[in-house]
C-alpha cells in the first residue's frame, strides 16, 4: 500500500540501522511516548536491530491505559442502565474497571456498542430517540478532533439524547511530568507523529530547552521509527538539543488549525488523573460549560465510586518507563490478555500487551 | 487509537452539513469526515483517525524522506559499514 510499503523497505531498514551503528559512540536512553510506536517496535523487532548502546523505554502514550479507573467505573455504571446505549472505541471494552469490564456489562444485558467513529454514536442517538446514547470520549490529541466534532454535530442537529463521558489527556504535560521526575532516565524523545499531525509541534521547543532533551517528531512505519531514532542519536552525539521533524509527509509545525479550533471550542484544559501515574496538572481536556448539556457526568448520577486497582499491577511504573513489562511479577502469569489485571495488558497500544504478543520469554508458559 | 492509516480519497460529498468522503485503504473503502481538511481533493492521500482525516500526506515530503535515508545510508557504506554486517 502506498505510504506503507516504501517505509517498510528491508534494504533501507538495514542501511538505516547500519548508519545508527556507525554514529553511536556511547549509551543513550530514548523514549517513544506513543504506544502505537511501542507496538510497531515490538512487532518488527526494531529494538533488536539496534546497537546495545541504545535503550528504548516505552512511554505513557496509550489512551486506553491511562484513562483513570474512576472514569472506567463511571462508564460501567452508566452502561449498565437499562435506558442507555453505551458506545465506545473497541479497545475500551476489555479494560478492567474495579472488578469488571464493559464486556461483562454487555454480557449481563447492557447495550454496549463499538463504534468506529464518534459520528456513528450521534447517528445511533438519532435512530433511537427513546434511549440515552452515551459516547466514551477518551484519547489523546489524535481522537480529540473527532470527539469534539461529535458534540458540535449533535448540537447542530438538535440531538438531545446524546452525551459524552470525556476523559481526554494531552502529551506535552506528560513530557513535563516524565522529564521533571528525579527518576527520569530519558535523554531523547520520539514525539508522537499523529498527535503532532493534529497539534503541530510548536509546544515542544520550550520543553526540549528546559530539560535539555532532543526531540524528533516520528512516524509509525519501521523506517519512520528508525529515522526518528537516527535523528535523535545524531543530536545526542553532537550535543545538540532541537525539536526536529522526522515525519514531514504528515506533520507541519502548526498542525491542523481547523481541528485545533474545534477542539478549543468544545474542550477546556483541566487537571487530569492518569491511571497508575496520578494527577498531572493541566494535562487533560473536559467539556466547556457551554456544552454541559452533553456532559454524561452531569446527566447521570452514578453514585459514589470507590475505585479499586489490582494490588499486583505495576502498570504505573511501566507507563513511566521505569519498569519493563516482563519485569512485572504478574506478567504472563496472573496477568495475560485474556485475563488482564491492568489496562496496559489490554490495548493495542499497551506496552504489556506488546511484550506479551511479541516478546514473551521462553520461560513463561501459558 | 493513535494508529492513523493512510488512505486515498475517492469521493467527496456533503452529509448532514459535514464534508464527508470515501477513502480507499488499499482495497477497503470506508467513510471518513473531511471537515478538517477544507482543501483536500479526490485523489489526495490523508491520514485517517477514528473516521476523521486529520492530515493530508505530502507526496513531495515522502519522496524527500526516502531520498534522504538513501543518501545517508550510502555515505555510511562509503565509510566502510556494510549493511550485511547487521543481523536482521
Ligand atoms: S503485566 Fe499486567 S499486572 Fe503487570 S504491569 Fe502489566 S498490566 Fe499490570
Amino acid at each position: 500500500m502506498k505510504y506503507i510499503d516504501e517505509f517498510r523497505d528491508a534494504e533501507l531498514v538495514k542501511k538505516t540501522v547500519a548508519e545508527i551503528r556507525r554514529v553511536v559512540t556511547r549509551p543513550h536512553t530514548i523514549m517513544e511516548i506513543c504506544g502505537g510506536q511501542t507496538h510497531a517496535i515490538m512487532h518488527f523487532g526494531l529494538d533488536q536491530l539496534l546497537p546495545p548502546e541504545i535503550e528504548l523505554v516505552h512511554g505513557p502514550g496509550c489512551p486506553v491505559c491511562v484513562t483513570p479507573l474512576e472514569q472506567i467505573d463511571k462508564a460501567l455504571a452508566i452502561a449498565a442502565r437499562p435506558d442507555v446505549i453505551f458506545t465506545s472505541y473497541g479497545d475500551m471494552l476489555r479494560v478492567p474497571g474495579s472488578g469488571r469490564d464493559l464486556f461483562s456489562v454487555r454480557a449481563a444485558g447492557g447495550d454496549v456498542r463499538v463504534v468506529y467513529s464518534p459520528l456513528d454514536a450521534v447517528k445511533i442517538a438519532q435512530q433511537n430517540p427513546d434511549k440515552q446514547v452515551v459516547f466514551f470520549a477518551i484519547g489523546f490529541e489524535t481522537t480529540a478532533p473527532a470527539n469534539a466534532m461529535s458534540v458540535v454535530q449533535a448540537q447542530a442537529m438538535g440531538v438531545t439524547n446524546f452525551s459524552v463521558l470525556v476523559s481526554h489527556v494531552c502529551v506535552p504535560p506528560a513530557m513535563h511530568a516524565i522529564l521533571g521526575s528525579p527518576d527520569s532516565r530519558v535523554q531523547g524523545f520520539l514525539a508522537a507523529g499523529h498527535v503532532c499531525a493534529v497539534m503541530g509541534y510548536w509546544e515542544y521547543p520550550p520543553i526540549a530547552a528546559q530539560y535539555q532533551t532532543p526531540m524528533v517528531v516520528t512516524g509509525f512505519e519501521p523506517l519512520d521509527i528508525l529515522q526518528g531514532i537516527l535523528m535523535t542519536v545524531y543530536q545526542l552525539e553532537e550535543g545538540r538539543v532541537e525539536v526536529e521533524n522526522g515525519y514531514p509527509r504528515a506533520v507541519t509545525f502548526d498542525g491542523n488549525k481547523p481541528a485545533q479550533a474545534v477542539i478549543n471550542r468544545v474542550f477546556e484544559v483541566c487537571d487530569r488523573k492518569w491511571r497508575g501515574i496520578g494527577v498531572i496538572p493541566a494535562s487533560g481536556w473536559r467539556l466547556r460549560p457551554e456544552f454541559s448539556q452533553f456532559n454524561a457526568e452531569e446527566r447521570f448520577d452514578v453514585g459514589d465510586i470507590q475505585p479499586e486497582e489490582s494490588p499486583l499491577c505495576q502498570a504505573g511504573l511501566v507507563l513511566q518507563g521505569l519498569l519493563k513489562p516482563d519485569g512485572c511479577l504478574a506478567f504472563g502469569k496472573e496477568c495475560a490478555p485474556e485475563h488482564p489485571l491492568g489496562a496496559t495488558m489490554v490495548s493495542a497500544e499497551g506496552a504489556c500487551a506488546a511484550y506479551y504478543r511479541y516478546r514473551r520469554g521462553l520461560e513463561i508458559k501459558d | 487509537m493513535c494508529l492513523g492509516v493512510p488512505g486515498k480519497i475517492t469521493a467527496i460529498y456533503d452529509a448532514s452539513g459535514l464534508k464527508m468522503g470515501k477513502v480507499d485503504f488499499g482495497g477497503v473503502t470506508r467513510e471518513a469526515c473531511l471537515e478538517y481538511l477544507p482543501d483536500v481533493q479526490v485523489g489526495d492521500y490523508t491520514v485517517i483517525h477514528v473516521g476523521f482525516a486529520i492530515s493530508q500526506i505530502s507526496e513531495e515530503d515522502a519522496m524527500e524522506t526516502l531520498k534522504l535515508l538513501n543518501e545517508i545510508a550510502d555515505i555510511g557504506e562509503e565509510l566502510g559499514v556494510q549493511p550485511g554486517e547487521v543481523k536482521a
